[in-house]
């Protein structure tokens, strides 16, 4: 359990020495239980109190790693229960469910769909991380083969599952070195599981049927010696899900309790048998903490939205998305087509990008770097005014791309056009566009 | 360390309201937790949904959401009995998108007809949208709230620069406002506290926070949401205490990833855009919505599925 600011001070050498960065000790030690500070800043404290404050200065939830290479799926860590109040910052891991009493054309086509469904979107790639192969044929030697063959064939962090000690042994045999998640350990099984976890170095996953039968499980865990922990609760209903996830979430950021202080695994696929409903299940545990989210199929029409989904809440509020500067053709424009300017936030560029290519005119829409802001709030900062946007769209390349010299501006900033004229010189023209992108469709259609 | 249910005290409430008239009329609100957490408080009212009726036929929708549509697309009265009796839509969303003087322009009186019609014709609540246009709407949706005398429609949306000239009208004849504010949980304050002193009862006000599409700024409008909650459960901040309506099927259907054709990447084309539209509404019924106003019969059939499950 996590101390308080006073508890942590008593442990501190009170000299006040101020090396920390922080002038009283005192100080220091509520910005410790605040975690915005590090032990290590303090370089007089005992080995002894060290010892102490390690343990309860751990991050409230536990971040784990699993999977190797590029592709490591990190969960936990998370510091809040509302994304506004700081930031969500370990997307879930989406998973697809393999199973080894699949007919082989089925594997094939599942671990086909793993590998294509890659999406680009605003500079990034979305995509699906992980595979959770299921031992459902009850022979270890089917289990370890199918491992073996989604590993060659897929660079995916690993979920294996299995009620079986054996079969995940052979399993292991053949993917330790890619850290997989060991799913699960129960109280029936714990000794077993617990020393595959230590033998193979990897997470292990701690299920039971509710959350007072999984915190006297994870301390069994924790206290054989495994810490990375990850939890299933239990709940296969759509609503005890969602309370499982919220107790679990709560339970460690608020009651600071150790032993649920652990990322989630969560199963849609056992909640419904209907793939549209089983997006939906997904979507809410994704806003609602869920660490690991294990889907029956992946196909692009709920892939898709489920990425982006997850992208847009574990998105950072306090940092807005940001477009790169450039010029962005949108429906093949040429050198007659209009060219507009806006602004390098993400949502702007998206909105303005979108209205365009409704109205079917082709068009080049240059984005200014204002470092993320929206044209309204560039413009109150300098950033978006008469001369620096003449002195963009000079070094920008446009008259190599347009044999005209119009240029469109957003209406909301109408009164820098005087002063961007001047920057640009007499053979531009400035025009006005409407203030809002939703009025773009008929002012290009009108022609510019 | 044993398991408690880790409770949160809250000390506010969200006022209930009344959509409508007569037998069918609705009421939202009434929370006293956070949405769907029903360990610690109640939701007497479940989340309601609103079907879309366009006054005129759309000319750049998707074959997947047209298709529900396809026989009423001319007739907005029809439109609205097939959404309310075969879709059974809790609320119309009467969207006068035609009144938009940057499009069509249609004069308001010409408008009013079209919205009082709509209204005589169902007996569920409607919803009046105007085009967002703050000059035209300030008329048109004065005009509708007369014409519609005493059904007490919701009259949206009211912004900053008209509550004034609609909020009278609401008044006056007795409607509902939604007062809409650009993702700001404190613009939305303000607004709620104008229409107060303007004489708006409290039992008359919904607020519509804007509503960003999935991947096009969803998490704004999640996150004044989920503020606004907070503020309203917690913080017993008393001009926040409004149920909330989304209006978000138009931001997703415009979107090209919702329009796309089929592929092996992006998957069955009207699954996906249903996905998109039911996706979005999952995510602002968990940050707080009341009332969705939705499009597509599928995805309509799957969030009624889930707020069942979530309350079950």
């Amino acid at each position: 359990m996590a101390l308080t600011g006073i508890q942590i001070f008593k442990l501190l050498p009170k000299t006040n020495c101020g090396e920390c960065g922080v002038p009283t000790c005192l100080a220091f030690a509520m910005n410790l239980a605040a975690a915005k500070a590090e032990l290590a800043s303090c370089p007089y404290i005992s080995a002894e109190s060290k010892a102490l404050l390690s343990e309860a200065s751990a991050p409230p939830i536990r971040p784990v790693s699993i999977g190797s290479g590029d592709n490591v799926v990190k969960i936990g860590g998370e510091t809040v229960l509302f994304r506004h109040e700081k930031t969500f910052v370990n997307k879930p891991g989406l998973a697809l469910m393999i199973s080894d009493a699949m007919p082989a054309d089925e594997v094939a086509g599942r671990i086909k769909s793993f590998n294509l469904l890659k999406y680009e979107w605003i500079g990034l790639v979305l995509r699906a991380e992980m595979i959770a192969v299921r031992n459902e044929s009850g022979d270890a030697g089917q289990f370890a083969a199918l491992v073996k063959k989604v590993m060659d064939e897929t660079d995916a962090a690993l979920i294996l599952m299995s009620d079986s000690a054996d079969a995940l042994k052979a399993a292991l045999q053949v993917s330790a070195q890619r850290t997989p998640l060991i799913y699960a350990a129960t109280d029936g099984n714990m000794e077993a599981m617990v020393a595959l976890a230590k033998e193979y170095k990897c997470p292990l996953a701690a299920k039971a049927a509710n959350l007072e039968d999984l915190t006297l499980l994870t301390d069994k865990i924790s206290a054989a010696g495994v810490k990375d922990i990850v939890l299933d609760g239990g709940a296969r209903t759509v609503r005890g899900a969602f309370e499982e996830q919220v107790f679990v979430r709560r339970a460690a950021l608020v009651q600071k309790n150790r032993s649920l202080g652990f990322s989630t695994i969560a199963f849609p696929c056992e909640m419904t048998k209907e793939p549209m409903k089983e997006a939906l299940i997904a979507a809410a545990l994704i806003a609602k903490y869920a660490g690991i989210i294990v889907l029956s199929d992946f196909q692009g029409e709920s892939l898709f939205p489920l990425l982006v989904a997850r992208l847009n809440i574990y998105t950072d509020p306090q940092r807005p998305m940001m477009m790169q500067q450039g010029i962005y053709p949108i429906g093949n424009p040429n050198e007659d087509s209009p060219v507009l300017v806006t602004t390098n936030f993400a949502l702007t560029y998206f909105i303005v990008s979108g209205e365009i290519e409704a109205s079917r005119v082709p068009s080049w829409l240059m984005v200014m770097d204002t470092e993320g802001l929206s044209v309204l709030t560039a413009w109150a900062a300098g950033k978006f005014v008469g001369d620096a946007i003449g002195q963009f769209v000079k070094k920008s390349g446009i008259t190599e791309k347009v044999k005209h010299r119009k240029i469109v501006i957003p209406g909301f900033v109408a009164a820098v056009s005087g002063d961007l004229e001047e920057e640009l010189g007499s053979e531009w023209e400035v025009k006005i566009g409407p203030r809002e992108a939703a009025h773009l469709a008929p002012f290009l259609k009108l022609g510019v | 360390m044993a398991f408690a249910i880790p409770k949160t005290t809250y000390t506010g409430k969200i006022k209930e309201v009344v959509l409508g008239k007569g037998p069918k009329a609705i009421t939202v609100g009434g929370e006293t937790s956070y949405p769907f957490h029903l360990f610690e408080g109640e939701m007497p009212h479940p989340p309601r949904i609103a079907i879309e009726v366009y006054d005129t036929p759309p000319d750049d929708w998707s074959e997947a959401s047209l298709e529900p549509y396809r026989d009423v697309l001319r007739d907005p009265v029809a439109w609205a009995k097939k959404a309310a009796e075969v879709y059974g839509a809790d609320l119309i969303a009467l969207q006068l998108v035609s009144t938009d003087p940057n499009g069509l322009n249609i004069p308001s009186d010409q408008a009013t007809e079209t919205a009082k019609k709509v209204a005589a014709a169902v007996d569920i609540p409607v919803i009046v949208n105007g085009s967002g246009s703050p000059e035209k709407d300030a008329e048109l949706l004065r005009k509708v709230a007369e014409a519609c005398d005493g059904m007490n429609l919701v009259i949206s949306p009211v912004v900053v620069d008209n509550y004034k000239q609609i909020g009278a009208g609401a008044i006056a004849y007795k409607h509902t406002v939604a007062a809409n504010s650009p993702i700001d949980i404190n613009l939305a304050k303000q607004l709620n506290i104008l229409l107060g002193n303007l004489g708006v009862p409290d039992g008359q006000i919904i607020v519509d926070p804007t509503t960003g599409g999935l991947g096009y700024g969803i998490e704004y409008t999640y996150s004044v949401m989920e503020r606004d909650r907070m503020a309203a459960l917690t913080q017993q901040d008393e001009r926040l205490q409004f149920p909330i309506i989304c209006n978000l099927a138009k931001e997703i259907w415009k979107t090209k990833e919702a329009k796309a054709e089929d592929s092996p990447l992006m998957g069955n084309a009207a699954k996906r855009g249903v996905l998109m539209e039911a996706i979005t509404a999952q995510l602002l019924l968990l940050a707080g919505a009341d009332v969705l106003i939705m499009r597509h019969p599928e995805a309509i059939r799957l969030v009624r599925e889930m707020i069942t499950d979530l309350m079950a």
